[in-house]
């Protein structure tokens, strides 16, 4: 059931074919390795091997990577310490893991004829329905049915409830959809925009070095895109937990 | 776009569950005890810095206030030694003056003495001088010889009317 559908190799979108290696299948499900797997374990080795080997002489006066490494940890630590509070703490290792794995998805996609896990809408609805699930499961744990007295705003008039009810509980659904296409959108775009000046470079011939330009000044805003985007996933998924935990708006 | 080619759906979201639980147990397990175990490290070495400064710095004050102590009673020793040499001082001076003046009364007595012994010895030598002139006067007078003893009586008579008289 390999994938028959093909894409002209110059397309703004030929990168993002996730470009599978093999075909495997495990009792009638899809399991085939593709690029897009590689590239999210090399971000988990990478982001592991960084914090690992950063790490390693424990100096009491960071060096500089060392620094890094203490600077990520204490950028997410503080993160929730601010959206959650002490309760937090016990979300710290999915939270860091999301934040890790996202900005290492985004900035390793930033490498030439690399491909970007996060430009995929499968890939972050995933992460945003694990999200999803995962402050769901805590908000009705946590309160019972107590929890559904989030979707119904205080000092709001009976007849009112009626039509803002309604709407907090789609937006609430809504949350997954706008929680994984910023991300896969705003990566999406970036690419392309990138693969589109890079092949008026080509086409231009002498005048190309303005696209060419371009391109350098895109990709420096990618890359701070890159961090931004994860940082923002992040933030939501701190605000969603939060949500859950303390059932306010 | 190969977005929405949903046969890449299944691949792609069994590899993220892989990977990320991968990812999760590797930060969870090896990765964020590392990086606290470093920042608690270094907090910790803060604190206990921070502990042993406030105890070297109370030891300098007990030091500074007993150095002051010491200061103050060496202070006080000195002004007392002072005080005790200038009153030995004054003593022995009373002292010695004294001595001189005992020195120099003595010698006073002395002198007195002297002049006392000086005067008894002319009075006698006048005694013995007037007796001879008066013997030589009276023998010249009476043209005879007059006993020495009688004229010291009448010298001695006569002295002692002429002392009481003048």
């Amino acid at each position: 059931m390999s994938a028959e559908r093909h894409i002209d190799h110059s397309s703004p979108m030929h990168q993002f074919v996730i470009g599978r290696l093999n075909d495997w299948q495990l009792g009638g499900l899809d399991v085939s390795f593709s690029k897009a797997a590689a590239f999210m374990f090399g971000a988990v080795i990478v982001a592991t091997l960084f914090l690992v080997l950063t790490t390693s002489k424990r100096s009491m006066v960071p060096g500089r990577w060392q620094s890094v490494a203490e600077l990520w940890y204490e950028f997410i630590a503080d993160m929730i310490k601010e959206t959650i509070g002490s309760e937090g703490r016990k979300y710290f290792p999915f939270v860091f893991s999301l934040f890790s794995f996202i900005v290492m998805c985004n900035l390793l996609g930033m490498l030439p004829y690399s491909y970007t896990v996060t430009s995929h809408i499968a890939v972050t609805i995933g992460l945003a329905l694990s999200v999803f699930v995962l402050t769901t499961f805590i908000g009705i744990t946590k309160h019972g049915m107590h929890f559904l007295s989030f979707f119904v705003p205080k000092g709001v008039p009976f007849v009112m409830l009626l039509l803002v009810v309604p709407i907090e509980v789609l937006s609430y659904f809504m949350r997954p959809i706008s929680h994984s296409v910023r991300l896969f959108a705003n990566m999406t775009a970036g690419h392309t925009m990138l693969k589109v000046f890079g092949a008026f470079v080509v086409q231009m011939g002498v005048f190309g070095v303005l696209p060419f330009a371009l391109i350098v000044a895109l990709t420096g805003l990618e890359v701070a895109i890159a961090v931004l985007q994860a940082y923002v996933f992040t933030i939501l998924t701190c605000l969603y937990l939060n949500d859950a935990i303390h059932l306010e708006h | 776009m190969p977005q929405f080619w949903m046969e890449d759906f299944a691949p792609q979201m069994v590899w993220l569950v892989i990977s990320f639980i991968a990812l999760y147990l590797l930060m969870a397990r090896v990765a964020l005890p590392r990086v606290a175990n470093v920042l608690e490290t270094r907090h910790g070495r803060i604190a206990d810095d921070l502990d042993q400064a406030a105890q070297l710095k109370a030891q300098a004050e007990t030091v500074i206030s007993e150095y002051e102590a010491a200061l103050a009673e060496a202070r006080a020793q000195a002004q007392a030694t002072i005080a005790q040499a200038g009153a030995e001082a004054a003593a022995a001076s009373e002292k010695r003056s004294a001595e001189v003046s005992e020195v120099l009364a003595a010698e006073a007595a002395a002198a007195a003495e002297r002049v006392t012994a000086a005067k008894n010895d002319a009075l006698t030598e006048l005694r013995g001088v007037a007796t001879e002139l008066a013997q030589a006067a009276a023998e010249r007078l009476i043209d005879s010889s007059v006993d020495t003893a009688d004229v010291q009586a009448a010298v001695d008579t006569a002295i002692q009317q002429n002392a009481s008289g003048s």
